[in-house]
């Protein structure tokens, strides 16, 4: 007989409801009649995520002291609560975004079935607890995303985009596989609590095993020098799974590296503090070098995601509550601007049907003011200006380099974000400042009718990117809750 | 009141950007607002008690608790007139983008208050992060104004200018995180001096790329060449202001050390820039070069002014900043009329248009007078005292204000004669208008505030700092 641990179904909640909106989204393919087929899968991907999203607050009210449940091996805590929550928010509004994209005609129900598993899976992936359930949850929603990224078969990129994706992100999780295994080998456990107990300080089976797991983590975060996948991902992808991946794959991903690292490698957080800003360095570098020279607006977002990367990087690398509490806080709009761009990218996709570019986003905010002035938002936004949550959360992730010691990191986190205005403040520049002559007003063939679900979720981007920056107490009591959770 | 005067014109901007109105009500409604921000100011300048001196009208709020950030308002002696500088200049300038009538009007006069709303903020601000906030809310419509309704020029305009003054705010950004957080508040009047170098230099930076100081100047004369005229009115006349602020109420007050330290390197600076501008106005070939240059050197006379931290010096900078601003908006603004007019602001193309427009000679030459600081005048007063100031630091100080005086004089009445004296020029057509009344209406008040502070100077510079002791109210950090 096999002894079945204590299941808290309550913790599951949020992975449950996930997993439920997948079966169900996926029996619509086959039992709903194709002209409601698309309606009823959306309906039940965002009551999953609605769900996910109402489970995770209440977990969150009641669960002031984090423990392990299921045999230790999944965590309830306010730490992965609030990632649950960030991650189900995203979904939801990824969820609205997609709805009326035309080019899925075929796997409207397959679609968000997957994007309903995706979301599962991160949700799993940042209350893991031990190594184990770590690797399961990356995979779970790894495979998910692989597969949400090839979806429009004929969309131009998008096999390509999936093909390197599948490579490039099995490797990465292959390394984290194995780096986990050193540490298995070094530690004898796979706990990370377990992990941290053996303390084996120095120990360089486990120093080989920790600096994979970061590799690993840093792949799914696309921080450089892990970051080849994520532009050509980006772009070749259909563009809702593209802002879903960016604010909740990093989401996840950062708040997962936050935890392993804080609870299983205190000893070594000499080291690892060092490695991970070494990363958001070069993150900072590469990211905002790379972004100067785009002309597509969807790689340049992907690379402006890998500079955002590094600075949430560097909140990680503080190693201290203040760090924690500027990662969770800087999550929130991060995510808002992220799926907002997104957005507003799809959105003029779907008026000219070819890629967007800097050069076609022409006159689309005189055009389009709602979404010409989110989009501006957006922008100052990433680049750290007031009135947006992107200021308060660079302005914490300072604090913290600073509180660290790292007065440095603040000097090449300011220099970074200089170089980056001229790229965000280019696409404005681009949408507002044309002469009348190169505007592209109504492109040919008319304007697709107003989308009001896409419009409603660019206003609540925006809404969160702006009101983040004037309710910042309550974000921040949120954060610190939730940081309070990690072994400091 | 004082979070009225914030709030006021940026919930009118609201109103324009989200209310669908036509051009015409848009532009009344937001010179309405600009009015009735002008009766607020008043209101704030009559209940201010100058006797008492110090932080008045001041609000504070909890931001976030933790690494104690605040909403903190309130104004001083000085911030009182520069605050009632900033609602003048925005009225006159709304009142005369509303007359030309701006494409997009709507946009164009949300934005407008917006800045309104932002430069308050900046004089008002008794919170670091919140002052850093403001002071980065300036440039967002600033880069809009000038980017979208600029000349062709604008692109290469905008970008250097937003490229010097954000390298300028990032590195003030840095400095404010290690100040704040090593003194545990970022409250402006708890926050305790520091005797750091590289914070204060992190400050002066940000400060004296928005002033400009000489030799951060580069994207100066393409934003002001480039902006619609009553933008360059108001980043010469009020955004410039904000950095002379900074420098009085922060790298002054809170780094008294630095400040002594750094004194020579940066009086140095200014008196270059005071010369070096003089001398570029002097050779500049348009109306827009002359009065951006003569700007450069102004702030240059005017950051000698708080640099000398003493009470004359203080006092005349806080007064020139006042006379600067009015004097270079109200010029901006004549240039624009001048410029829409000829179609050109080459002087070589201008001349002769004093002949049948009594109206325009009369105001040009007044704020010309004024600017050139002939004795009586109210910029005369203020340089008379930032010399005085200045003298008590080295009289080799004096001396080069007193050379950049006389080429005041030299470019000013160049200025003058190039555009209504001399023969008539080839762009000038018989049929260029006099000033009309809307253009009387939007330059006559500037030019009666002058007027009326040339009369009593004193109204300023003996009413901005306690007790009328700049110095120790300076050293006292204005508590």
């Amino acid at each position: 007989m096999i002894q079945r641990p204590h299941v808290d179904w309550f913790a599951l909640a949020p992975v449950n409801a996930l997993l439920l909106a997948t079966g169900l989204a996926l029996l619509c393919a086959v039992l709903v009649p194709r002209p409601w087929r698309r309606g009823v899968a959306a309906s039940v991907c965002a009551l999953g995520y609605a769900a996910a999203f109402g489970f995770a607050i209440a977990l969150y009210v009641r669960s002031a002291h984090g423990h392990g449940v299921v045999a230790d091996a999944f965590r309830r805590d306010r730490l992965a609560e609030l990632a649950t929550m960030v991650v189900a928010g995203s979904g939801l509004l990824a969820v609205a975004l997609s709805y009326r994209d035309r080019a899925r005609e075929d796997h409207a129900a397959e679609y968000y079935s997957l994007l309903a598993a995706a979301g599962a899976g991160m949700a799993f992936f940042v209350a893991a607890n031990n190594l184990m359930t770590l690797f399961l949850a990356l995979e779970w929603f790894s495979i998910s995303l692989y597969i949400l990224c090839a979806i429009d078969r004929d969309r131009i990129g998008g096999l390509e985009a999936a093909l390197k994706y599948l490579v490039i992100g099995s490797f990465g999780s292959a390394v984290l596989l194995f780096g986990s295994a050193l540490v298995y080998g070094s530690s004898g456990r796979l706990d990370f609590a377990g992990i941290a107990a053996a303390g084996g300080e120095h120990d360089a089976l486990l120093l080989f095993g920790l600096a994979m797991i970061i590799a690993g983590l840093a792949f799914k975060a696309s921080a450089a020098p892990f970051h080849m996948w994520t532009p050509d991902v980006y772009e070749g992808a259909p563009t809702s799974v593209t802002a879903f991946m960016a604010a909740a794959t990093k989401t996840a991903a950062l708040v997962v590296a936050l935890r392993v690292l804080v609870t299983a490698f205190p000893t070594n957080a000499d080291l690892w503090t060092v490695a991970v800003a070494v990363i958001a360095v070069c993150s900072l570098v590469v990211g905002n070098f790379a972004a100067l020279v785009q002309r597509n607006v969807k790689r340049m977002l992907a690379y402006s995601s890998i500079s955002q990367a590094g600075f949430m990087l560097i909140a990680v690398s503080a190693d201290s509550l203040l760090g924690a509490r500027a990662l969770l806080y800087y999550l929130v709009p991060y995510a808002a601007m992220s799926i907002g761009s997104f957005a507003v990218v799809a959105a003029r996709e779907r008026e000219l049907g070819v890629p967007v570019t800097f050069e076609n986003m022409a006159g689309f905010g005189w055009e389009r003011p709602l979404l010409g002035i989110s989009m501006w938002a957006f922008m100052l936004g990433f680049a750290g200006f007031p009135l947006t949550g992107g200021f308060v959360g660079k302005f914490y992730v300072f604090a913290a380099a600073y509180r660290h010691g790292w007065t440095w990191l603040v000097i090449v986190g300011v220099l970074a974000t200089l170089v980056s205005l001229y790229y965000y403040l280019g696409l404005v520049r681009a949408m507002f400042m044309r002469r009348t002559e190169d505007l592209q007003l109504a492109p040919i063939g008319g304007s697709p009718p107003r989308d009001i679900l896409l419009q409603t979720s660019v206003s609540a981007c925006l809404v969160v990117t702006v009101g983040s920056f004037f309710a910042v107490q309550p974000l921040i009591d949120l954060a610190k809750h939730a940081a309070v959770s990690l072994p400091f | 009141m004082t979070t009225l005067l914030i709030v006021l014109p940026l919930a009118a901007a609201l109103i324009v950007w989200l209310l669908p109105l036509n051009p015409v009500s848009a532009g009344a409604l937001a010179l309405l607002a600009a009015l009735v921000e002008v009766g607020v100011w008043i209101q704030m300048l009559v209940r201010y008690d100058f006797a008492a001196g110090g932080l008045q009208f001041s609000e504070r709020r909890s931001w976030f608790s933790d690494l104690d950030v605040s909403y903190h308002v309130g104004v001083y002696g000085f911030s009182v007139w520069l605050i009632g500088l900033t609602v003048v200049v925005m009225a006159a300038t709304i009142a005369y983008a509303f007359w030309v009538g701006r494409e997009r009007m709507r946009a164009y006069m949300g934005l407008m208050l917006f800045l309104t709303g932002a430069v308050v903020g900046v004089f008002s601000a008794q919170d670091l992060l919140l002052f850093y906030a403001f002071f980065e809310a300036m440039l967002i419509p600033l880069y809009v104004l000038i980017g979208v309704w600029g000349g062709p020029g604008r692109m290469g305009a905008t970008l250097k200018f937003i490229i010097y003054t954000m390298a300028g705010s990032l590195l003030m950004l840095a400095a404010i995180v290690v100040y704040g957080l090593s003194e545990n508040t970022f409250d402006l009047v708890k926050i305790g001096q520091s005797s750091s170098q590289w914070i204060f230099l992190g400050f002066v930076a940000a400060f004296a790329i928005k002033s400009p100081l000489f030799p951060l100047h580069g994207w100066l004369p393409d934003a002001y060449r480039e902006s619609p005229p009553e933008v360059a009115a108001i980043l010469s006349g009020v955004v410039s202001k904000a950095g002379a602020y900074g420098f009085l109420r922060i790298a002054v007050a809170k780094f008294p050390d630095p400040a002594h330290d750094f004194r020579v390197p940066i009086l140095a600076l200014a008196a270059i820039g005071l010369i070096y501008g003089s001398l570029l106005a002097f050779r500049a070939p348009d109306l827009r070069g002359v009065i951006a240059y003569s700007s450069l050197a102004q702030m240059g006379l005017i950051t000698m002014g708080v640099f000398a931290v003493n009470d004359l010096g203080l006092d005349g900078s806080v007064l020139q900043m006042v006379n600067h601003g009015l004097v270079s908006a109200t010029l901006f603004l004549l240039a624009g009329m001048v410029e829409r007019r000829a179609l050109t602001g080459e002087l070589g193309r201008l001349g002769g248009m004093a002949r049948g427009r009594p109206a325009l000679a009369t105001v040009l030459m007044t704020t010309g007078v004024i600017a050139l600081a002939v004795p009586l005048s109210s910029a005369f007063a203020g340089e008379f005292l930032i010399l005085a100031g200045i003298f008590q630091r080295g009289w080799g100080w004096a001396v080069a204000g007193a050379v950049a005086i006389v080429l005041a004089a030299m470019y000013v009445l160049r200025l003058i004669s190039a555009v209504l004296h001399r023969e008539v020029g080839p762009a000038v057509s018989d049929a260029a208008l006099d000033l009309r009344p809307a253009e009387l209406g939007v330059t006559v008040p500037l030019l009666a505030c002058l007027l009326a502070l040339s009369v009593w100077p004193a109204a300023i510079s003996e009413h901005s700092f306690r007790g009328d002791h700049g110095g120790a109210d300076v050293a006292s950090q204005f508590k």
